[in-house]
């Protein structure tokens, strides 16, 4: 935001923010405008659409008109609340997500760290190879690392000499290959923002550490994560939301969800549920839960972001 | 050199290795003829690259064309949504006015909505769309520019907020004394200023277009010719043998232009984060 306001304080002073500029009234909202032409019919109306097809009986049937829609209120999320694959699907999409969180941040830190420390020449090497996983689309990272998991013609199998393993065969191991695609996609963005932030402590407060006889260790627990907790809120609420998201890697590593659906994530059952079973009323259901999830991650968002002062 | 510092160089040259090297392989094997990509002694290097998956995959696959749609739905969202987010942020950063928390918080909290769940009503949408305007229906480019428009547009104002607010108000008050109107100053000054945070904004949309899937699956179901990229990519996976050069020469052509759009910007782009997250 402006930092305007820092100035000493005097006749020509100004306030935080934007000016007001009461004479322009309906202005801003003219430039608005084109943004709400788009967002309103392709995003809210969709968000509002989403709910009402949640509490329909609404089926191939109903699509192509042979059988009236019947309101059936809560009923799909009934039946969800009592199916176990529902459970058992919220409950690997939570998992998974807290173990991506988890390895991209460690990842992501650990090589800012580095990269903090390292010579010009090394850094640059890295900051490139991360530019470039970061830059890769979700769909071609999925199909190489395919390829370096295959069964008989991947590299992995066949440095390791187990050719023939199958790595999507087994849930967990399946689970671990998609999760390794996804933290090489991910971890880029968490290991910049935080270089960034490193370098903007100060030098002085580090090597007073390491004066004081602090380990690389110990300097980055008790000096900078403490410096840079607000930084990693955000990083971590970012990465929550993203990795609780997950679709591509999923829909294509493991064709659509796994063996008999293994490997599904509540966005990938919403997505099957509807285009896959069409019982679209019960997958609009589970695409509310996801939203109101997401939501309150948002909002604690929104709370971290304030925390640090942000004036929106 | 301290110990600490060849340790960090050590780390950082082993760990920038590891995250290129899948990049290395896909264009690695993309070039490799068919005989040494089926072999069983894979070999990290080739004597013999060859353009034989190429020609393959623009040949008989089509995937010329279906390069050209991806790159026309991208750059049609670029394009708008770099106007609409500039004249958004331009609102949200100069003026106050009623609701204007609100609005901004709105486009945080549109940038969470998981896309994929809103693909249901989204179908349904698109689909009665078609009725209505010929070009935004169901197996047309026009209903996947309409999409991601619509899903890159909150974060490339959130982002571009930053931008515009780092341009000093005392320009357009000079520019306002010395006559010039508001269209003037808006497209003739402010424009071209924040044009470096238009191209990292810019990034983040064409990637948004560019990498899609799930949209592309769901819209496009009969119209092949108008295909994008990462659908398209999916006719190479066989049930029992998946045809890698193939997939990897298009994986390649799918991810370079990103990746020069990508370092191109590089620095502007972490500038415009820091914006984003820290701003």
């Amino acid at each position: 935001m402006t930092t305007l306001a820092t100035t000493p304080a005097g006749p020509r002073a100004r306030r935080t923010g934007p000016r007001p500029r009461l004479r322009d009234g309906l202005r801003p909202w003219l430039y608005l405008l084109p943004a709400a032409a788009v967002l309103l019919p392709l995003l809210g109306y969709p968000i509002y659409m989403l709910g009402l097809l949640s509490v329909f009986d609404y089926r191939q049937a109903q699509v192509s008109g042979g059988e009236p829609t019947t309101f059936v209120g809560l009923g799909n999320y009934a039946t969800l609340l009592g199916d176990q694959r529902f459970w058992s699907v919220l409950g690997q999409t939570v998992a998974f997500a807290a173990a991506l969180v988890a390895a991209t941040l460690a990842v992501g830190a650990t090589l800012a760290v580095v990269l903090s420390r390292a010579g010009r020449v090394p850094r640059l090497l890295l900051s490139l190879a991360a530019m470039a996983a970061w830059a890769a689309p979700a769909m071609t990272g999925s199909t190489v690392w395919m390829f370096l998991f295959d069964a008989d013609l991947g590299l992995v199998n066949q440095v390791l000499g187990i050719e023939g393993f199958n790595w999507f065969y087994d849930r967990w191991v399946a689970f671990g290959v998609v999760g390794a695609t996804v933290v090489w996609h991910s971890f880029p963005f968490v290991m910049v923002t935080l270089y960034a932030g490193i370098q903007a402590v100060p030098a002085s407060v580090i090597e007073a550490a390491a004066l004081d006889g602090a380990s690389v260790w110990q300097s980055f627990w008790k000096v900078l994560v403490p410096i840079l907790r607000p930084l990693i809120t955000i990083v971590v609420i970012q990465s929550i939301i993203w990795d609780f998201k997950i679709f591509t890697q999923i829909y294509v590593m493991t064709n659509g969800g796994g063996i008999a659906g293994q490997n599904s994530v509540l966005n990938v059952y919403a997505y099957q549920t509807a285009f896959g079973s069409s019982e679209y009323g019960l997958g609009s259901a589970i695409g509310m839960v996801m939203t109101l999830i997401l939501l309150a991650v948002t909002l604690l968002y929104i709370r971290a972001l304030h925390r640090r002062g942000e004036s929106l | 050199m301290n110990r600490s510092r060849l340790v960090a160089n050590a780390v950082a040259v082993a760990a920038a290795a590891v995250t290129l090297f899948p990049i290395y392989w896909m264009v690695l094997s993309a070039v490799k003829p068919a005989g040494e990509i089926q072999s069983l002694q894979t070999r990290p290097w080739t004597l013999a690259p060859t353009l034989e998956h190429f020609r393959r995959v623009l040949g008989a696959e089509n995937f010329g064309r279906y390069f050209l749609n991806s790159a026309a739905v991208a750059l049609s969202v670029v394009v708008l949504s770099a106007v609409v987010a500039f004249l958004a942020a331009f609102a949200v950063t100069r003026f106050r006015f009623r609701f204007r928390t609100s609005v901004l918080i709105m486009f945080l909290v549109a940038q969470m909505v998981p896309v994929e769940a809103l693909t249901i009503p989204l179908f349904f949408l698109v689909r009665d769309l078609g009725g209505v305007v010929p070009g935004a229906g169901l197996n047309t480019l026009g209903s996947l520019v309409l999409v991601h428009l619509a899903f890159s547009l909150p974060f490339a104002i959130w982002m571009m907020r930053g931008f515009v607010a780092a341009v000093p108000e005392a320009i357009e008050e000079a520019a306002m004394i010395d006559g010039a109107g508001r269209a003037v100053i808006l497209w003739r000054i402010i424009f071209p200023l924040v044009a470096p945070g238009l191209v990292a904004t810019s990034v983040f949309s064409f990637i948004t277009a560019w990498n899609d899937f799930v949209f592309a699956r769901t819209f496009i179901i009969s119209a092949t010719h108008n295909q994008t990229l990462p659908a398209a990519l999916l006719v190479f996976f066989k049930p029992d043998e998946n045809d890698w050069g193939g997939i990897m020469a298009a994986s390649t052509l799918m991810t370079v232009p990103v990746l020069v759009f990508f370092v191109a910007v590089q620095r502007r782009l972490v500038a415009g984060l820091g914006g984003a997250v820290k701003d």
